[in-house]
């Protein structure tokens, strides 16, 4: 599962290492001050009392002492923090920047690069090299949203109207999930976000092969898929990069079956989900701005083997 | 009827009802309106418990959901938790002050009936599927005109107008009758802990609210007459709510803990049968909350993007706030282990259990309140686990204990003693069964505010975990009514002092009668009825045949003079209406605020319209200097 204390990168185990720190000064803290509340109750009649109206001089001192050890371990604590805080401030030079803008309820996602052909678009999940720091700039076209994926990192918020950075650094390979941690409407409960960690030259491989134009449909019935795609309304707001379709309202589906779940995480990539999903997907993420899209069976199931064969 | 049982009375029936100024009777009011809000708002939560039973759950869809949640935290809030803490303080504090009533009477009244329309008017349109969706923090422009169709929102809006007019009000009251109305004697040094965490609390009313209320406004014109305050296209900022919002946001934590903390240094002493010990420290504690709790609402923020050295800078706010509240829980142990061994009657087993669960959500504060750390938990179950440990751990088992503690004074009748041991143990471990699994939820990754989750998350059993102990203190919420509805039946008779307590409020009768003392008692020490000889004077001179109250200097509580009472009315019933009529008319048109003025200022004028009357009286009584035979005389002529 994906933990914030089950870390796969340095500034999520700084972050976890800081909640261990804070976890065992509060346990320890907790269990004196219970102890001694305990055994003041359980106290035989007699001992320890003063007079109703009396100042026991003992009992001042005891405040005085408890609160001077507050005082230093808040301070403690407060240090400790502070330092958690620079260590996830630096941020590398050589990061890899990538754009991601949220809308609702999906993440747009946009490899930057100073040659614009080699700029990549997809959606929802995120692909990353291990070892490389990746710098992400963070905006919103709507509400607010927050970038979340606790084994990597803490949270940042998109906010219309700024650009937040938020840098991830995966030391293991792997993938990892987050959702959208702020409220942000009807279907904030399916606003996931899956990031790849990939070994260096896999992920070389990876990117080349997102720079790259969709996959040519393989047979007739994804021919005849394709048509489908370019005929109906799916254009109006999604792109198929070497096509006529270059909308982006929706999610860019140029290489749609290099990812494993849909609509957000709300589905797995399969045939019969996208067939669900094209055909009624308010039932499955109700509110959702994909609208739904009336097809003969023969046309929907030949658009899946196109959109399935989008590598 | 005794002539003084004559000047304080209600007339008889619905118009007496209506029109009371009597402190007591509106508070009880005022406490049992929150209450139902209480309750309400805790249905809410198990339809939200029971939709998250279980995984990709669809007894519940995401608009009836975003709803639920809005109108859970939004009514629990300004419905239950700073008004309750307010109803009872307005019921006690003139008690405890040893006056009659409270400043001022009818402009109380107005207040209650402003919180009930206020209250109604957001159940009735959450009944209707116009309530609030954007959460009780109603974020733009999630909340805005573009994101919130509809009116959803600005009933939201309206309803923080109706609960935070009362609730200035609520804290005017408190602070006048703090400062003026004390018996004489009651120097600052001498008031109850109560007084003094109320008159704080009243103080924190008094400069947070105004921000919510001015940021509450500029989402209004924003839907409603298209100004741009949170529109980034138009040079507005979705920030700019942040900040408003939570500089009255996290204040109001502490407008509603900081009265808990003050039961508490009533109840408690009263068991351990001492003074409390560290009274100087405990009211320079309460004092320090407040100043700190206006320098750390950006801990609410820390993932928008700040500067970081700025962060540090509301981190090291926020952590320094253990102090004061460790000073508090220091201080109470101490008067704990220098009494008597406690008796363990509900309302001590309700402070025990607000120790037990106030300090871990204190130490989780002081997790979220550290910048770095809060990166991840902020937004995420561990907040929720958090806010529920600080808000009933720290302010509802005080009440709760406050309740059992007082009601022999509010209602002449002892709660029973088993129902509230019952009451208590469901409530202490329904509490911890239900959240403290969302500290691990929060951990584990789990967002707040989402209507359902994915089987494959793996949340599915603490979540059922969960939901079991929300339904545990369910049934310990029902437990505590059906005791309140059996004592009110055909409970015990209560004494006047029950628990053996040092306070003013105990000196008089159970219930108190209509003018709560027939003799203002003289105040010598901050424990009046331990003292052997009390009361060692009594004020005299006060007329029996007008209501007067006695107004004190404010340091040292000399008297004064006296002041005039005005007499029951139905003009606040008809000012509340008026005004509830402006404030609903405004969700729909701005020209509401226009029209809507005239009924307001009618029923305003009507309220103060000088009686001929009226004047005489206050002549009669204020007229100086005469001796008290001299002004029974004048009186005696008026009233012939």
């Amino acid at each position: 599962m994906h933990e914030a204390l089950n870390t796969a990168g340095p500034f999520a185990a700084e972050i976890a290492k800081l909640f261990w720190i804070f976890a065992g000064v509060s346990a320890v803290v907790y269990v004196l001050v219970m102890l001694f509340l305990v055994y003041t109750l359980r106290r035989r009649a007699g001992r320890g009392s003063t007079p109703p109206d009396a100042v026991p001089p003992r009992a001042l001192r005891a405040i005085g002492v408890s609160l001077a050890i507050t005082g230093v371990v808040l301070i403690g604590l407060a240090l400790a923090d502070f330092f958690g805080n620079r260590a996830l401030a630096s941020v590398p030079a050589d990061a890899l920047r990538i754009r991601i803008t949220a809308h609702q309820w999906w993440w747009e996602l946009e490899y930057l690069d100073a040659i614009p052909a080699h700029r990549v678009m997809t959606a929802n999940h995120l692909t990353i090299p291990v070892g490389r720091p990746v710098l992400l700039e963070l905006e919103s076209r709507d509400v607010i949203h927050s970038f979340w994926v606790p084994s990597l990192n803490g949270k940042k918020d998109l906010l219309p109207g700024y650009t937040t950075t938020l840098a991830l650094l995966a030391s293991r390979a792997g993938t990892y999930t987050g959702e959208c941690a702020e409220f942000c409407g009807f279907q904030h409960a399916h606003m996931s976000i899956d990031v790849s960690a990939l070994a260096p030259d896999e992920f070389a491989r990876w990117l080349q092969g997102q720079r790259a134009e969709a996959a040519e449909p393989l047979d007739d019935v994804q021919r005849r898929g394709r048509e489908v795609y370019l005929s109906s309304s799916c254009r109006a707001c999604h792109a198929i990069q070497g096509t006529i379709s270059a909308a982006r309202l929706g999610p860019d589906l140029t290489h749609l079956a290099s990812r494993p779940r849909i609509a957000a995480g709300a589905l797995p990539n399969d045939p019969a989900s996208l067939a669900a999903w094209i055909s009624d997907p308010q039932s499955i993420k109700p509110g959702t701005r994909m609208p739904a899209t009336q097809l003969a069976a023969a046309d929907l199931s030949a658009l899946t083997a196109y959109l399935g064969n989008l590598q | 009827m005794t002539p003084l049982e004559k000047t304080w009375a209600d007339s008889p029936g619905l118009l007496g009802g209506l029109s009371t100024v009597d402190h007591k009777r509106i508070s009880i009011r005022y406490i049992v309106t929150s209450l139902v809000f209480f309750a309400l708002a805790g249905l809410l939560a198990l339809v939200m418990r029971t939709q998250l039973a279980r995984a990709d759950n669809d007894l519940v869809g995401p608009d009836l959901y975003n709803q639920l949640f809005s109108m859970h935290g939004s009514a629990m809030m300004f419905l239950f938790a700073v008004p309750v803490m307010e109803a009872v303080a307005l019921y006690l504090i003139p008690l405890m002050m040893g006056t009659r009533n409270v400043a001022f009477p009818r402009l109380n009244a107005y207040g209650y009936w402003l919180f009930l329309f206020g209250g109604l008017m957001s159940f009735t349109v959450f009944v209707l599927d116009i309530g609030p969706e954007a959460g009780w923090f109603s974020y733009v422009p999630l909340a805005g005109p573009e994101y919130s169709p509809g009116k959803r929102s600005d009933f939201w809006a309206q309803l923080i107008t109706f609960t935070e007019v009362a609730a200035l009000i609520g804290a005017i009251q408190i602070i006048v009758t703090v400062f003026k109305l004390r018996a004489p004697g009651m120097t600052l040094a001498r008031m109850p802990l109560f007084a003094w965490a109320m008159l704080v609390t009243a103080f924190m009313i008094v400069f947070a609210m105004p921000s919510v209320m001015l940021a509450s406004t500029f989402l209004i014109t924003d839907r409603l007459v298209s100004t741009q305050f949170f529109n980034p296209a138009e040079g507005g900022d979705v920030l700019l709510w942040q900040h408003m919002f939570w500089f009255f946001g996290h204040p109001e934590v502490y407008i509603i803990f900081v009265p808990a903390l003050g039961m508490i240094s009533e109840i408690l002493p009263a068991f351990a049968r001492r003074r409390v010990v560290g009274y100087l420290g405990l009211v320079i504690a309460l004092v320090t909350i407040a100043f700190l709790s206006f320098g750390l609402w950006v801990h609410h923020m820390f993932t928008t993007g700040l500067p970081p050295l700025g962060m540090s800078f509301f981190t090291v706010a926020s952590i320094m706030i253990a102090l004061p509240t460790g000073m508090q829980i220091f201080c109470w142990i101490a008067t704990l282990a220098t009494g008597e061994p406690v008796r363990f009657a509900t309302p001590i087993l309700f402070v025990i259990g607000f120790f037990f669960i106030f300090v871990i959500g204190g130490l989780t504060g002081i997790m979220l309140g550290a910048s770095t750390l809060d990166q991840q938990l902020h937004d995420s179950y561990f907040v929720v686990a958090h806010l529920h440990y600080v808000l009933i751990g720290g302010a509802v088992f005080p009440l709760f204990a406050g309740f059992h503690y007082w009601f022999p004074k509010l209602s002449g009748r002892q709660l029973s003693e088993t129902l509230g041991r019952w009451n208590f143990w469901l409530f202490f471990i329904g509490f911890n069964v239900a959240f403290f699994p969302m500290h691990i939820l929060g951990l584990e990754g789990m967002p707040r505010r989402v209507y359902t989750y994915s089987a494959a998350s793996g949340w599915e059993g603490l979540n059922q975990l969960a939901t079991l102990g929300a339904f545990m203190i369910g049934a310990s919420v029902l437990v505590f009514v059906c005791n309140v509805l059996l004592t009110v039946l055909r409970g015990a008779r209560a004494a006047d002092n029950p628990w053996g307590a040092p306070g003013l409020e105990w000196a008089t009768a159970s219930p108190p009668p209509a003018y709560n003392f027939a003799q203002i008692p003289v105040v010598a020490s901050r424990a009046p009825l331990w003292e052997q000889n009390f009361p060692v004077a009594v004020v005299t001179g006060l007329p029996d045949s007008v209501p007067t109250v006695l107004v004190t200097r404010l340091h040292d509580a000399l008297p004064d003079h006296v002041a005039l009472m005005p007499t029951p009315s139905l003009w606040p019933l008809l000012a509340a209406l008026a005004t509830t009529a402006l404030f609903i008319g405004t969700v729909f048109t701005p020209w509401a605020l226009v029209w809507g003025a005239i009924p307001v200022g009618i029923t305003l004028i009507g309220w103060f319209w000088p009686t001929e009357e009226e004047a005489r009286r206050h002549r009669a009584v204020e007229i100086k200097p005469q001796t008290a035979e001299q002004r029974e005389l004048a009186l005696g002529e008026l009233m012939s």
